[in-house]
């Protein structure tokens, strides 16, 4: 089969029965893209995960993307890209052309009255687990902390600023803090 | 133009959407309700249906903002927008920057976005809880029926936990709480 229309039915099916977002998505990328189809090893597929810890983006696209780097280029990246979407936008436009009309019915809008609470524990619950996985440090500690707090305050009083600002005094407060420290490599206290 | 907001708003999600799906969701809530896009019911409501269907979830939903907005081109160009970030990125980095991530300024900014991000999804979270139980700031008051839906969940998640030794699965959970909703708000 052509490589192009390989990347790209592979990647949808992928799309398109992978529940749960992200860390579902890397198994079945790993199953198909690493051991029936070979396309990457397991090494890179490990490194792609790390990258995808490092950069913004649904991590299955950032598989999808470098699989169809690898095997067929700039047009192979799209392709896979593109594989892995079409399916959830098919599915979610359907949707969206009917939710409303579903929700005039009075059960079906008691039901949501209930997701509503699922869906705050669940962002509850993976913060928890964020939280477990990160480094027992003082300043991303601190850092967490103040984010929270203020965020908070941005939710409870309607605050009108941005969760990207606060993102980017955090990333500017702990590269003041590096460079403040004499960047540890850097012998000789470069302009402290 | 309504366009540009969309691919605007969701390019900028989809450029600082760290930490996977829920780091995503705090962004999406803010840019949503910045532009009065969606009502924060609607946006919990398709959050779970997200959750509940194939897809990343940020795909998922910017499918459906942009969809509600202008219909198709919208939910093409929200979708475009919140997907081109991370696309360019890891071309970037595989294709000429292979060791710009390891770069230690990069890295330090990283070390101060990812504990911020874990901050603003545990603020989210605990303000979405909170809220469904004992209402806003404005408005308090106890939602019984919340209060006991929340008390049936959270109490399942642990339940499941101590006895299966594996998290309950979201989608069971969404369904669980469905069934839960019906119930209590039918009565």
């Amino acid at each position: 089969m052509n490589i192009l229309l390989d990347l790209f039915l592979t990647f949808a099916k992928i799309g398109l029965f992978t529940f749960g977002g992200g860390y579902a998505m890397i198994a079945m990328i790993e199953n198909n893209c690493v051991e029936r189809k070979q396309w990457i090893t397991h090494d890179e597929m490990m490194n792609v995960t790390v990258i995808a810890e490092s950069t913004p983006g649904p991590i299955a696209i950032n598989c999808a993307t470098f699989t169809g780097f690898k095997k067929a280029g700039f047009i192979g990246a799209l392709v896979a890209t593109l594989g892995i979407v079409v399916p959830s936008f098919v599915v979610i436009y359907l949707i969206s052309m009917f939710l409303d009309n579903f929700l005039e019915l009075t059960i079906i809008a008691n039901a949501f009255k209930g997701v509503k609470i699922a869906v705050g524990i669940l962002i509850l619950d993976a913060a928890i687990t964020m939280i477990k996985k990160m480094h027992k440090k003082k300043l991303p500690r601190a850092i967490m902390l103040c984010s929270c707090v203020v965020m908070l305050f941005i939710n409870i009083f309607t605050w009108n600023f941005s969760s990207i600002s606060l993102m980017l005094i955090a990333a500017a407060v702990s590269l003041t803090i590096f460079v403040l420290n004499g960047a540890p490599e850097q012998k000789g206290g470069a302009g402290k | 133009m309504i366009y540009l907001d969309l691919f605007l708003g969701f390019l900028k999600v989809g450029c600082f959407a760290f930490g996977g799906a829920y780091g995503a969701i705090p962004l999406i809530r803010d840019v949503v309700l910045s532009y009065g896009w969606l009502s924060d019911e609607t946006l919990t409501y398709m959050i779970a249906v997200s959750e509940s269907t194939p897809g990343p979830i940020m795909v998922n939903l910017a499918t459906y903002v942009g969809s509600s907005q202008t219909g198709m081109l919208g939910a093409i160009v929200a979708t475009l927008a919140v997907v081109l970030p991370s696309f360019i990125i890891i071309l970037l980095v595989t294709a000429l920057l292979k060791t710009a991530l390891k770069n230690k300024y990069v890295q330090a900014v990283l070390r101060g976005l990812k504990p911020c991000v874990i901050g603003i999804v545990l603020a989210t979270g605990i303000y979405m809880v909170v809220s469904n139980c004992f209402g806003s700031v404005s408005a308090l008051s106890a939602n019984f029926q919340a209060i006991i839906i929340t008390a049936i969940l959270v109490a399942s998640m642990f339940g499941y936990k101590h006895f299966k030794k594996k998290k309950l699965s979201p989608v069971l959970l969404i369904v669980l709480s469905a069934v839960a909703g019906m119930v209590l708000y039918g009565i």
